[in-house]
């Protein structure tokens, strides 16, 4: 195992935590604000896979320029699910809340699943674009643009979300609602429509990384529980008080299966990845991103 | 005198506990009222219910003689009802400036932030000083000014009160208070919870005494501060053939 390999794993690791990182942002954003766990997100994770994947298939849209008919189709299907589904979960309180918001969103789940084999079939799919295959050689290592245009694409729409939370007068009123809802209340902020607007946002997020799971693995109606667990696990990693710390923890499990895939051999990849979960629910329970 | 707010047969509940049975009362236009009380006997459950918290199982609360028991929290918020809630329920994740600014997110209050927010500094300079801090790096006293200075951001026209001497040392108490006296000789109507009841019956003109969930009694604060049975039951006197006098 020569120096090159380490740094070509970790980069491909960084590549597949980018993905991750979106998608559990996603998740823990409505968890943190609606206290709703959406076991549905890896479908709608699928759903906004896709909407990418026909687009290419029918107009041969780019699966990065197909983001302008993904997020705006997955923010009107999230204020939808909020109004039909989730405002009734939202008003409960505490383990009613928590059953029901896992009963209701697994048969979201199950219905997105079977309508997905009856409308898409059960096939693999995926996209091949031109510039597959192609990419940068940087010393030795080689990155190509698609898995570079993803982690791009990450970043991006991180320090958006970012700017929206810390910097606008709506994104206070998410965080504030997140943190004392009843507090929000009396404020005079609407929160309704912060949990209406969050739910919008995190669909919208799982979406997102859906396109970069259809162009870098291919999509198929089954993949949203392993996405699920996936976002789940790094949410739990990351500490569920810390929104955005979901991302650097989405970046570092990949960047440890990605390392341990490389010396250990791909199957033991994963193991590992649990393992440091295990670690960290012992040795740090309140998570790595939350402040003591 | 108009009344602002009044409130008829009141009942609520908190899962199987009736905690208010049947209230009746009015706060007028520019009073201070208090409403004393043993802990558990419906203080804050009734708070609660007027800011839209939490729905009573029967009777009706009027704000300016139109019925708001049945809106959620931020359109009575909308409409100048500002509660303090108890424990100060701050975001401590945000700082100091934030609060206050999200203490005027009501579409009323938003456009007089920047002018309402030099109020507030002017009132509680020590906020002034600390704007970008983080809100659980203030002090209790510190804490229940920024809490009662994130009301004030609402553009109160009656500013409701829960507890807030509670924790407090007695200077940074005498000092909420004035500030509270000073907010009512402003024009804001002021509806005030306390366990420290010798505090705010000195402070109301008039008050109400709640035990179990009814209305037991009212009278001019210095009315109550006089009666026996308030003395004895609120404000730690003994009763009075046992007393030295």
């Amino acid at each position: 195992m020569n120096f090159e390999n380490v740094i070509q794993s970790l980069m491909f690791g960084l590549f597949t935590g980018a993905i991750y990182g979106i998608a559990a942002v996603g998740l823990s954003l409505v968890f943190g604000v609606l206290k709703v766990l959406n076991v549905a997100h890896g479908e709608l994770l699928m759903l906004g896979g896709y909407i990418s994947y026909f687009a290419f298939a029918a107009w041969g849209l780019d699966p990065f320029l197909s983001l302008l008919i993904v997020i705006p189709a997955m923010i009107l299907a999230g204020i939808v699910l909020d109004r039909v589904l989730f405002r009734h979960i939202v008003r409960q309180e505490g383990e009613e809340k928590i059953k029901n918001s896992l009963l209701v969103s697994f048969g979201l789940a199950l219905i997105m699943q079977n309508l997905a084999i009856t409308q898409f079939t059960a096939d693999d799919r995926s996209i091949q674009v031109a510039y597959m295959g192609m990419g940068i050689n940087l010393l030795g290592i080689s990155l190509p643009y698609s898995r570079l245009g993803s982690l791009i694409l990450a970043l991006v729409v991180i320090l958006a979300l970012h700017f929206f939370l810390h910097h606008s007068l709506a994104g206070k009123a998410v965080l504030a609602t997140a943190e004392d809802v009843e507090a929000a209340e009396l404020a005079g902020i609407n929160i309704h429509r912060v949990f209406m607007l969050t739910f919008a946002v995190g669909a919208s997020l799982a979406a997102i990384a859906g396109t970069q799971v259809v162009l870098t693995y291919g999509i198929s109606p089954s993949v949203g529980l392993y996405w699920t667990l996936k976002a789940l696990i790094i949410v739990i990693l990351a500490g569920t008080n810390s929104i955005l710390g979901a991302f650097p923890a989405g970046l570092l499990l990949g960047v440890v299966e990605g390392l341990s895939g490389a010396f250990l051999g791909q199957t033991y990849s994963e193991v590992i990845g649990l393992v440091m979960f295990l670690l960290v629910l012992m040795l740090r329970p309140q998570g790595l991103f939350v402040r003591q | 005198m108009n009344t602002m707010l009044s409130v008829r047969s009141l009942r609520a509940a908190y899962g199987d506990i009736q905690a208010l049975w049947d209230v009746s009362f009015d706060v007028n236009e520019g009073e201070i009222v208090s409403l004393i009380g043993s802990n558990g006997a419906g203080k804050s459950t009734l708070l609660r219910n007027i800011a839209g918290l939490h729905r009573p199982q029967a009777g009706t609360i009027q704000f300016e003689g139109l019925p708001v028991h049945r809106l959620p929290a931020y359109q009575i918020v909308e409409r100048g009802v500002i509660l303090v809630p108890e424990g100060r329920r701050l975001f401590c994740n945000l700082t100091v400036l934030e609060n206050l600014e999200l203490g005027a997110y009501s579409r009323r209050a938003r456009k007089e932030r920047e002018k309402t927010i030099r109020r507030v500094y002017e009132l509680f300079p020590q906020l002034a000083d600390r704007q970008g801090q983080r809100a659980d790096t203030l002090s209790g006293g510190q804490q229940q000014m920024l809490a009662i200075g994130r009301a004030i951001m609402g553009q109160p026209r009656l500013l409701m009160l829960d507890e807030p001497s509670l924790g407090l040392a007695p200077l940074v108490v005498e000092n909420i208070f004035e500030i509270i006296e000073h907010m009512n000789k402003q024009g804001v109507t002021v509806f005030l919870i306390e366990q420290n009841a010798r505090q705010a019956l000195k402070l109301a003109h008039r008050a109400y005494i709640l035990d179990q969930g009814t209305i037991v009694g009212t009278g001019s604060g210095e009315e109550l501060l006089k009666n026996d049975e308030v003395r004895q039951a609120y404000l730690g006197f003994a009763k009075t053939e046992d007393s030295l006098l």
